[in-house]
């Protein structure tokens, strides 16, 4: 045994430790660079990468809302307004039970099922990082409650909100629109627009009308403020803060007061008016009735509201003004005789003699006029003045449907007018062309006689017949109509005006001009179909009434009335505009199966008319002031 | 007078070492001066370390002045003792954390692994000194059986830094008491054959330490949490470090286990790369020190027990620096002097009494 042998002898041994100790040295230094490099690696290499981690850690960027700016009518009555009130919000991500939090806040303060509901729609929606609220505007009473006892709820926060709030409720809600909480496709639209960024935190953006279409200008710059925070995420001081720009202020062209006749004159019917000013385009009142209370919608609409305005078969959501298609019937008379008198088919001498019905040549189809036995001889005048259906038959026969087109196109039917609020109705303005792509069908001689008196497959927004007849009012002049007449910019105070926007002129014959003009003052004088309407006007009245038909009706059976269904009945519509020499305001009124324009539609224009060019309130609704008798018929 | 107190001082002080106590103070004070910070101020803490340091320099200076044919004597009750008590753990212990270490002897809790983590190496170093004139294979078989039953009942408690240091403490005696390179290559293999029964035996959380240790990611808030901050903390304390008591990781709590195992973290991110040079070179001071002193040494007993406790100390040096910068898997080892805990502190103080014992009665002799 050598290796025994070897062992035996000390020095031997003390060799050996030695070796294998300076081995030991020799590795723990190998230990000690490993260990140095390591910490060159961390700190010197990777500093940088560790250092972004450190702040990242450390700083948590808060965005800090900014107040969404408000909206006033022209004469600065407030329209859209923000009211702060306080919230009770949870961090859902920073509390350790959520469910077992909520139930013991809820033995202080009322959380009702709807609320729960809510909140755990936004856990879902948000992933839980953000401050939610479980209860929003607290009675002042629950405040001091919740304050007292604030220690048992370290997680939850007491916050005060700014809540938006329309306090006109359902006044011009059509228009204004309203905000609602920030969904999905909201989000995708944010995402595209490369605007998500400004919406950290933002919990509400605008859906509809003047809220949705200016949320650039409303919404305001996002703040951000910089805090340090610790593992908890506790914050532990601020360490910069950039401040919120709130959103700009809007004026709008809208006169709140002009807005509240007009609904009122409605009563509880359904229907549409547009007010504009034919001078530059400003949009006076905008009406759908009925309308809505948007402060339903801004905090999220609980499902027996919605269903009830969902469901409604008054559809109160549906923006008839903007969207509603409705064929225009006589109110298209007026361009209809313009175009006639400008494309040479028709002088203002020009007379035929109505016997009640239209037939084409070598055609015993009988295209009838509204009144049985006819209007005798009729030249273009009288034709308005009493809305002569035959005349027109033979002037759109004589004119043909592609020159009709294009000659009515000039006013903007058939097309969006370009009005600042989104979901505009195109309209339809007939011609062969059209009828070619959307039916492959040929067109047919008899399809353009129906067109020449507003029927056929003529389709208007109450907006585009508004703004036609502002181009008639002011003798070829088109402004595009709009809303917004200022902004104020909330950071400097600088108020930007809107100004007018001329989309063209159409030269024609001023006298063809005051030809129609004369005609449409007549209408509402005696013996014309607003004849009620217009009695003791203290201005000239110029307008057209017309009726649009709801369901066809069969060769030469006759409309009654009382005996056709409610929904069935026809559509009342009016145009009009005052004072004739120089027009202030255009009006187009449409009274969903009114029945008769004359009748039903212009008193509405009439109450409008005398409220704001006289200042005169109307004492009673604009309801039918008299009995149907045939000489207000359309 | 004076004289007559320095001679006394001189008295008490004769089996001190005093370059080996200047660097150990020197490091226990940029212990405590890391602990202030780490406990944010916390003068209670800052005492109680204080006070583990006093009682663990009296145990130091106590063994320092035992000789060593009684500290030989000692060797054998102390592993029978500490082997009992280990059992007494696995039967009786009491269980705090999922892990069962601690034994109820009535006037305290003990922790039985601390006291093998002396035991071990010292049964190992009397075996081998008493069996060194007919050293054979099977002495090195009975040495690695007297390892392995408590390195393995301490596996099981589970507590796997623990046990990783006792067996490497034995290991570091038998390699220095000659084991032959082919055995230490066949337990290499062996070892290496017995890595998957090891696994088996492994606690769940043992192995996802081990698992995190690649891929820390992988479980970025569960036990990954620790090493991904720990990694921040040092690598945002750059060259300089971010300053005392300025580190953000360690002020905004996302250091875990501060003052314990992860001091090192606060250490690193105050004072960066430059505090962490100056730390290892206190370090290498201590290590310097002891293999002096362990080459020194007279006996085979002394050169066994007096390398192994120097080996010792610098795996657990390695061991916890390596775990903080994460290039080791999480397991608690404390950094030695360092990490707030009296426990550690006084078997690492009782090692450099040993070492301090070795010193100075084999110079007394000597003179």
């Amino acid at each position: 045994m050598k290796r025994k042998a070897e062992l035996l002898n000390y020095p031997r041994q003390l060799y050996y430790f030695q070796q294998r100790l300076g081995i030991s040295v020799g590795f723990i230094v190998l230990l000690f660079l490993l260990l140095l490099a390591r910490f060159c690696y961390l700190q010197i290499w990777q500093y940088e990468h560790y250092q972004t981690l450190a702040e990242k850690n450390r700083i948590s960027v808060l965005p800090i809302l900014p107040n969404r700016g408000l909206i006033f009518d022209r004469n600065g009555e407030i329209l859209a307004a923000n009211y702060p009130a306080y919230t009770l919000e949870i961090i859902p991500s920073k509390t350790i039970d959520l469910e077992n939090t909520i139930n013991k806040l809820a033995s202080i303060i009322n959380i009702e099922i709807k609320d729960r509901k809510y909140f755990n729609k936004l856990v879902k929606e948000n992933g839980g990082l953000e401050s939610l609220p479980i209860r929003a505007r607290l009675s002042s009473a629950e405040v001091a409650r919740f304050s007292a006892n604030h220690y048992l709820f370290p997680e939850v926060d007491l916050r005060a909100r700014l809540f938006r709030q329309y306090p006109r409720g359902d006044a011009a809600s059509h228009a204004i629109g309203y905000i609602g909480r920030i969904n999905d496709k909201d989000l995708k639209k944010l995402e595209i627009n490369e605007e998500l960024a400004n919406y950290r935190g933002s919990q509400h953006i605008g859906k509809i009308g003047i809220e949705q279409s200016y949320e650039k200008e409303l919404h305001g710059i996002t703040g951000l403020e910089k805090i340090e925070t610790n593992s908890i995420g506790r914050s532990i001081r601020t360490i910069s803060r950039t401040p919120p720009i709130s959103g700009n202020n809007l004026t709008l062209t809208l006169d709140i007061k002009l807005q509240e006749v007009a609904e009122k004159a409605f009563g509880n019917r359904r229907g549409a008016l547009v007010a504009l000013d034919p001078n530059n385009g400003e949009v006076l009142a905008f009406v759908s009735r009925p309308g809505f209370d948007p402060n339903l919608f801004v905090n999220g609409i609980d499902l027996d509201s919605w269903n009830l305005l969902n469901n409604s078969t008054d559809r109160p959501l549906n923006n008839r003004a903007l969207s509603g298609l409705y064929p225009p019937g006589s109110t298209f008379k007026p361009f209809m005789a313009l175009a006639g008198l400008e494309l040479k088919q028709r002088t203002p001498e020009h007379t035929i003699r109505d016997l009640g019905y239209f037939s084409l040549p070598g055609s015993t189809h009988r295209f009838r006029d509204w009144k049985v036995g006819g209007h005798g001889d009729v030249n273009i005048h009288k034709s308005l003045v009493i809305s002569c259906d035959t005349y027109y038959y033979g002037l759109a026969n004589d004119l043909g449907i592609d020159s009709i087109h294009d000659f009515i196109s000039q006013f903007g039917l058939g097309k969006k007018t370009g009005i600042d609020i989104e979901g505009e109705a195109a309209g339809l303005l007939p011609s062969k062309e059209w009828k070619m792509k959307q039916y492959k069908k040929k067109w047919y001689v008899g399809d353009t006689i129906s067109v020449g008196v507003g029927q056929g497959y003529n389709l208007t927004t109450p907006l585009q017949l508004a703004f036609a007849t502002t181009i008639l009012a002011s003798q070829g002049k088109a402004f595009r109509p709009r809303f917004l007449k200022k902004i104020q910019d909330s950071s400097t105070g600088k108020i930007y005006k809107s100004v007018a926007q001329p989309l063209y002129t159409l030269n024609f014959e001023p006298n063809n001009f005051k030809w129609i003009k004369d005609a449409l003052i007549d209408v509402t004088q005696p013996g014309g179909t607003a004849a009620i309407a217009g009695a003791n006007a203290a201005y000239t009245f110029a307008g057209k009434t017309g009726t649009s038909q709801v369901v066809g009706m069969k060769q030469g059976e006759k409309y009654n009335e009382s005996k056709v269904k409610e929904h069935h009945r026809d559509h009342a519509l009016f145009i009009s505009y005052a004072p004739a020499e120089k027009p202030s305001i255009v009006l187009s009124v449409l009274v969903e199966n009114g029945g008769h324009g004359g009748s039903s539609a212009a008193p509405i224009a009439r109450q409008i008319m005398d409220y704001f060019l006289l200042g005169k309130l109307p004492v009673e609704e604009a309801t039918r002031i008299v009995d149907e008798e045939e000489g207000t018929h359309d | 007078m004076i004289s007559f107190l320095i001679s006394i001082w001189r008295y008490l002080t004769r089996h001190v070492d005093n370059f080996l106590l200047g660097s150990i103070f020197l490091l226990m004070l940029t212990g405590l001066v890391t602990l202030y910070s780490a406990t944010d101020g916390n003068l209670e803490r800052l005492t109680g370390q204080a006070i583990n340091m006093l009682t663990a320099l009296s145990f130091m200076w106590l063994v320092a002045n035992v000789p060593l044919r009684d500290i030989l004597r000692l060797a054998v009750p102390i592993y029978v003792v500490g082997l009992i008590l280990l059992i007494g753990v696995a039967l009786f212990g009491e269980i705090n954390n999922g892990a069962r270490r601690w034994l109820n002897i009535g006037i305290t809790h003990i922790q039985p692994s601390e006291l093998m983590k002396i035991g071990v190496p010292l049964m190992l170093a009397w075996y081998f000194d008493r069996r060194a004139a007919t050293l054979g294979t099977l002495d090195y078989v009975i040495a690695t059986v007297l390892l392995l039953v408590p390195a393995l009942l301490i596996m099981r408690q589970p507590d796997l830094g623990t046990a990783l240091l006792i067996i490497s403490s034995g290991f570091y005696i038998l390699f220095l008491g000659g084991l032959s390179w082919r055995i230490m290559t066949g337990l290499l293999v062996s070892i290496a054959g017995s890595l998957p029964i090891l696994w088996s035996m492994m606690h769940d959380y043992q192995r996802q330490r081990i698992a995190t240790l690649f891929d820390p990611t992988q479980d970025p808030l569960g036990s990954g949490y620790h090493i991904i901050q720990s990694t921040i903390a040092i690598g945002s304390g750059g060259l300089i470090g971010k300053g005392w008591q300025q580190g953000t990781q360690t002020h905004l709590d996302f250091l875990p286990e501060k003052s314990t195992d992860f001091i090192f973290a606060v250490f690193s991110e105050e004072f960066g790369l430059i505090g962490n040079i100056t730390l290892l070179f206190l370090y290498a001071l201590v290590i310097g020190r002891s293999i002096v002193i362990a080459a020194d040494a007279s006996t085979q007993f002394t050169r066994l027990i007096s390398g192994s406790i120097t080996l010792t100390f610098c795996t657990y040096i390695f061991v916890n620096i390596g775990m903080v910068t994460g290039i080791l898997p999480v397991v608690g080892v404390p950094l030695p002097l360092i990490s707030y805990g009296g426990t550690s502190m006084v078997t690492i103080l009782l090692g450099f009494g040993i070492l301090m014992s070795i010193r100075t009665h084999a110079t007394l002799v000597k003179a």
